[in-house]
């Protein structure tokens, strides 16, 4: 079984600052993670692999220096890892990612299933997962929380608002995947040690043969007009007096503003 | 860390992946290790996947074949989280080494790559109720029978008894001879005749596990004697001097956790309307503190190094780590208890814990008078020839 993970190396602290010109994020310069939701991603394929054998290919598509947050995955047990990364691939939105990396799953062999986080903590759309499979033209499901193989399909556990739902999808299939899925495993030191030495190959516009108008922030139909940090509206009264008549006030303002 | 200690880009990586493992894996559980004298066994499974617990073996046995300074990294990296777990940890190359040293190949072949997986673990077997400092004094048998030699006797304090699968223990093959007497034999957990006495109650280390071994008519194997007969002492006193580096780095590390406790604490502690840190008094302790540490890393690195070097004579330098880095984690640690007051004393502070683990050091693998001894020695016999 083959399993493609697509990892996302996302900025560590909060210390992000936003590119006035275009209004995305700035990445250079800022401490590089992998995306957590990414390594529960990451960490269902292993376990997976543990299970059934097979290989666990991971793919990020980002500057030159994604090569790292793909080292960190080969050290905690991937098997090959692929670099999605050309100046012409620069800006590209949701859209346009979603497109090259589709392409780049396209090149690899047999594959069974494709893994995503259920969001990247940086930009928190949660579309490259469902916009990937739309483009591969595969069934997807978000939010899984579990999955078994059984036969040729998967039976995968999704979280929903007030539970969860069983699924049995054909493979191949896409799944994004939330932190309650499992925890994390530590690194390896020999695949540690191997993973500094790895040749990561790096497929770019040459490798993926994209169409001219669908890549890049030329290729990106959505256009970022603000970002700005919705304001937070407290209306907030602190009561004062004998516990009964704060509570009889309390019950009173509530009623008052039909809530009780 | 203004030291240069020339440590290799290897090395980091190996200090690396521990310090990590110590903070996400063994500091949320320590607590309750210690408290209900629990065996770490699921950490040691971890840091088997994390190849870590073949990290001292050589690569041909499917180790990972560090050098004796990268697995003294290692255990001083663990040590500053919990020594009860990295005693757990160290405990099976302790039990290794005799095999490490003496053994043939084909015993070798058979039992290091269970061990460099983590699939099994191993133990040291040699104090006995009246042979701790005067290791020669072993009272436990071995008596050849056909191609089997029949072990009767009781082993004490043995870390990782009960829990390790394979065990190098000594026995007595020629009463005669004394010391020169002794023989060492690779034990099977499931050997009939072979059992466990109950588990110990410590002050400190109570996440180890500290047993009895019972040999009762129990039938071993001629050929899983390590060596010769008669070649059990040195072989002991061989393994010593590989291990007792591995016991200072414990120091090492434990009295590096210490201070990093009580600088933590000094610095956020405020009466009479300043941190604590700012009474030179206080201050100076944690200098000194600090320095202790440092010079106990020093020539424990010096003993790593001089070993690594493939240098033969290697007691003194060996025992010299061993007693220094023990004494200054005892003293480190009852210091950072100090430095703590009141919250030192408690069991939500982890340096009373610290304060307790460090006393072993000062014990166990030969006491620090013994270690005294053997530098004393080394010192007459230099001499002598001067």
């Amino acid at each position: 079984m083959n399993i493609v993970v697509c990892i996302k190396q996302v900025p560590d602290s909060d210390k992000v600052t936003i590119d006035r010109e275009t209004n995305r994020l700035n990445r250079a310069g800022v401490p590089s993670i992998i995306n957590p939701f990414d390594e529960n991603a990451l960490e269902m394929a292993l376990q997976l692999k543990d299970l059934h054998g097979g290989k666990v290919i991971v793919v990020s598509m980002g500057p030159p220096q994604a090569e790292e947050a793909l080292r960190t995955a080969l050290s905690l047990g991937a098997d090959e890892a692929i670099l999605v990364s050309d100046r012409k691939f620069g800006g590209a939105d949701t859209w346009a990612t979603s497109y090259t990396i589709s392409l780049a799953i396209k090149k690899i062999e047999d594959v069974d299933l494709v893994l995503f986080g259920k969001q990247a903590i940086d930009g928190d759309t949660a579309q490259v997962g469902p916009g990937v499979a739309h483009f591969l033209d595969i069934p997807m499901l978000t939010y899984a929380k579990g999955v078994e193989v059984t036969g040729d399909t998967f039976k995968v556990n999704k979280v929903t608002e007030d539970g969860y739902e069983i699924w049995d999808v054909d493979k191949p299939c896409a799944l994004t995947v939330v932190k309650e899925a499992n925890d994390l495993r530590m690194p390896s030191l020999k695949k540690k040690m191997a993973a500094k030495k790895a040749v990561i190959p790096c497929w770019g516009v040459e490798e993926l043969q994209p169409e001219e108008g669908n890549i890049g922030l030329a290729g990106s139909p959505t256009k970022v007009s603000k970002v700005f940090a919705p304001p937070v509206k407290l209306n907030k009264e602190i009561l004062s007096g004998e516990p009964d008549e704060m509570i009889a006030e309390l019950i009173g303002k509530l009623k008052g503003q039909h809530i009780l | 860390m203004a030291i240069n200690w020339g440590i290799s880009e290897e090395q980091q990586e190996i200090i690396d992946l521990i310090d990590d493992f110590g903070k996400e894996r063994i500091v949320p559980v320590r607590a309750e290790l210690d408290e209900k004298g629990i065996f770490p066994a699921d950490l040691l499974n971890e840091l088997a996947q994390m190849d870590l617990m073949g990290l001292y073996i050589p690569e041909e046995y499917g180790g990972f074949g560090a050098d004796q300074l990268g697995f003294c990294m290692a255990i001083e990296t663990m040590s500053k989280y919990c020594i009860g777990v990295s005693v757990s940890y160290a405990a099976n190359a302790l039990g290794a080494d005799p095999i490490l040293i003496g053994a043939s190949d084909e015993q070798k072949k058979k039992y290091l790559p269970p061990l460099a997986s983590g699939e099994k673990w191993a133990a040291f077997g040699l104090t006995e109720a009246n042979a701790g400092s005067d290791a020669g004094g072993i009272q436990t048998t071995a008596v050849k029978k056909g191609d089997k030699y029949i072990l009767n006797g009781t082993k004490q304090w043995i870390t990782n008894g009960g829990e390790a699968d394979i065990y190098t223990v000594f026995a007595v093959t020629n009463k005669a001879k004394g010391s020169r007497g002794v023989s060492c034999f690779i034990v099977e957990k499931d050997t009939p005749g072979f059992s466990f006495g109950k588990k110990e109650d410590k002050l400190g280390i109570r996440a180890s596990a500290t047993r009895e071994l019972v040999f009762e008519d129990c039938e071993v194997p001629a050929e899983n004697i390590i060596g010769r007969e008669g070649m059990g002492f040195l072989l002991a006193m061989k393994t010593f001097d590989v291990s007792r580096p591995g016991i200072a780095a414990q120091g090492v590390g434990l009295a590096q956790g210490a201070l990093d406790e009580a600088v933590k604490y000094a610095k956020v502690r405020k009466q009479f309307g300043k941190p604590i840190i700012a009474n030179q008094g206080l201050l100076w302790m944690l200098a000194e503190m600090s320095t202790k540490v440092e010079t106990a890393r020093a020539i424990t690195y010096a003993a790593c190094r001089t070993l690594d070097a493939g240098i033969k004579d290697v007691s003194k330098v060996s025992a010299m780590c061993k007693y220094y880095a023990g004494d200054v984690a005892m003293s480190v640690t009852t210091d950072a208890v100090q430095v703590l007051g009141g919250y030192g004393f408690m069991k939500e502070y982890p340096v009373e814990k610290m304060m307790r683990d460090a006393k072993i050091l000062q014990i166990y693998e030969g006491t620090n008078q013994i270690q005294r001894d053997i530098v004393g020695n080394s010192l007459v016999k230099e001499y002598a020839s001067k």
